[in-house]
């Protein structure tokens, strides 16, 4: 009953793989197949030769601190919040989570809009906002301020769609320590803020993980929101849609191909290792 | 790990509580309403585009404008709304003509191998799991040109039907997780039973586990039918404008100078609308689905 599906991802995922290996390493630039093989060129020619790579390497590292910072942050901060059993939880988290069920096409669309970066007469969106509530020193020029720092305003749209997911996992975590410890704790004499300092940060350590790790993944591979908020423009480039353009609009498969390889490798670094001890751990149960 | 050490330090010497009770009392209430305080003001980050987007919708053609995008529509009128839904009508029908039976086969495809991986270990079924699971992760640029190919080559690229092939296969990861979990808790005892009544691997899975499985089938098609509806990347390069799904048509729609902002947002609305119904109804599932992605066991 496995086999089907064994197959299915034996073709897809893993033949796949190496027939895009085989492809990074050739010469294949053209509507016509080719496959002569160049050994690394391609990876050399990107990773030392091209300015654009080295654009995206940097819009991606930006992206990645402003959202992996940006959405632990938040979701913890929700979660302790949500944790102190205030009136109205659920609905408060059901709001913090329904942007999970939406597109990043209709999230940057919307955000678009909401981080229109045109100024005076034309100002409008969230600028506008600012202007009416007299907050003007917040007025800026979101995705579209100078490089590389436009890359940390893309964070905030894929904050408000998945920071709430950061707070769910850290939530989970919360609750499933014994009431029990906080109580000795508190016994102890600790306050409030060395409960959570003390006891539940430290215990909520594998949450900690799982959040870095799939958002993480995520950020790397970012794609949709971008193109959605900004269409494709070079100062908000990144590795996803270089793959995509140089691919299917100027017809370097053999580019397009390594810059798949080379994401693939950046999110193997980060998942192998977690999909590892995840197996172990459940191997000693 | 300094976690239990910390925790288990010993007590200081009991402080002399110089603070009467009902000053700390207060403090603690002023603490609540700050934290009521500070999780509306969240609220209202997270439901501002929402917000936003109904309030362009309701407008009329003549009152939208950008410098009155956030004051509130003089009546309701649905301009907005039929003008996106008139450019996305096709589409969200190919969305839906995709979505449900992508859904079902990963679905149906996830229970199989969830079953067989929880209550069927063979030799080397730990390492098929790892290797199914990794496949949840891997960025989709890197398996994009040979899909190409491939999907020309067997003659699918371009239509509904071919795209439905594909997220049936890439969702096999997910829902495998999600069903094996699931299983995982069903006893094993009632499996053997049956096994030692001479029953096959698809026998019991027919008679046992199937009709045990409705909930998990409930998480796992929300999930599926969420992500489906959602996706871009395999749209845009496998379909055809004919056979775009409304993700594709939407970001068309939005890079559009022709099509003015207020019908970009409707339609954003509009191509959200059917999973923002699915997780009010239903939410408790999504939420499941959510979790089990997280990996928990």
């Amino acid at each position: 009953m496995v086999a089907p599906s064994a197959i299915l991802i034996g073709i897809f995922v893993y033949g796949f793989i190496a027939w895009s290996l085989r492809v990074s390493m050739s010469d294949w630039q053209g509507l016509i197949p080719s496959y002569n093989f160049t050994g690394l060129d391609n990876f050399a020619h990107l990773l030392f030769n091209d300015r654009r790579f080295r654009v995206d390497i940097r819009n991606t590292a930006v992206f990645s601190v402003a959202f992996l910072g940006g959405a632990t942050t938040l979701g913890l901060l929700l979660a302790i919040m949500l944790d102190r059993k205030l009136p109205a939880e659920t609905f408060f988290r059901n709001v913090f989570l329904f942007p999970m069920a939406v597109s990043f096409i209709v999230t940057g669309v919307a955000w678009r809009w909401l981080m229109n970066p045109a100024l005076g007469v034309r100002v409008s969106g969230l600028n506008l906002l600012f202007e009416r509530l007299g907050l003007d020193f917040l007025i800026n020029q979101w995705h579209m301020t100078s490089p590389p720092w436009g890359m940390a305003f893309v964070a905030i749209p894929a904050l408000w769609q998945m920071s709430g997911f950061a707070m769910a996992i850290f939530l989970a975590g919360m609750r499933s320590i014994p009431e029990e410890l906080r109580e000795a704790a508190r016994v102890d004499g600790a306050s409030e803020l060395q409960v959570y300092r003390r006891v539940i940060l430290p215990l909520l350590r594998p949450a900690a993980l799982s959040v870095v790790i799939i958002l993480g993944h995520i950020s790397l591979k970012i794609f949709d929101l971008i193109i959605a908020l900004s269409g494709r423009q070079l100062a908000l480039d990144v590795p996803a849609i270089y793959m995509w353009t140089t691919t299917f609009d100027a017809n370097n498969f053999n580019r397009g191909a390594a810059i798949g390889i080379l994401l693939l490798l950046s999110v193997a670094v980060l998942v192998v290792p977690y999909l590892w001890y995840a197996r172990r751990q459940e191997a000693e149960l | 790990m300094s976690a239990p050490a910390t925790a288990a330090r010993p007590a200081p010497p009991p402080a002399v509580r110089v603070t009467p009770v009902a000053p700390r009392r207060r403090r603690a209430r002023l603490l609540r309403w700050a934290g009521v305080a500070l999780l509306s003001l969240m609220a209202v980050f997270f439901l501002l585009p929402i917000y936003v987007m109904l309030i362009t919708g309701l407008k009329s053609f003549e009152e939208v404008s950008l410098a009155t995008m956030w004051r509130l529509p003089t009546g309701i009128y649905f301009d907005n709304f039929a003008a996106a839904f008139r450019a996305l009508r096709p589409n969200l029908l190919n969305s839906l003509a995709l979505t449900v039976p992508a859904a079902v086969g990963s679905a149906v495809l996830g229970s199989f191998n969830g079953y067989v991986l929880s209550k069927w270990r063979f030799r080397g079924s730990q390492t098929l799991f790892t290797l199914l699971l990794f496949g949840m992760f891997i960025p989709y640029q890197s398996i994009l040109i040979p899909l190409v190919q491939f999907m020309q080559t067997i003659n699918l690229y371009g239509g509904i039907p071919g795209l439905i092939l594909v997220h049936i296969v890439y969702g096999i990861p997910i829902t495998t997780l999600i069903f094996r979990n699931y299983y995982a808790s069903v006893p094993t005892e009632l499996v053997e039973a049956s096994r030692i009544d001479g029953a096959d691997m698809f026998r019991i899975y027919r008679h046992i586990m199937l009709p045990l499985s409705p909930p998990a089938f409930a998480v796992v098609l929300i999930w599926q039918f969420t992500n489906i509806w959602n996706e871009f990347l395999f749209a845009i390069v496998l379909t055809r404008p004919a056979s775009w799904p409304v993700t594709v048509a939407l970001n068309n729609l939005a890079g559009s100078q022709i099509v003015e902002w207020n019908v970009q947002m409707s339609g954003a609305l509009l191509a959200a609308l059917p999973t923002l119904a699915v997780y009010v109804l239903l939410g408790r599932y999504f939420v499941r689905g959510l979790m089990a992605g997280a990996m928990k066991g």
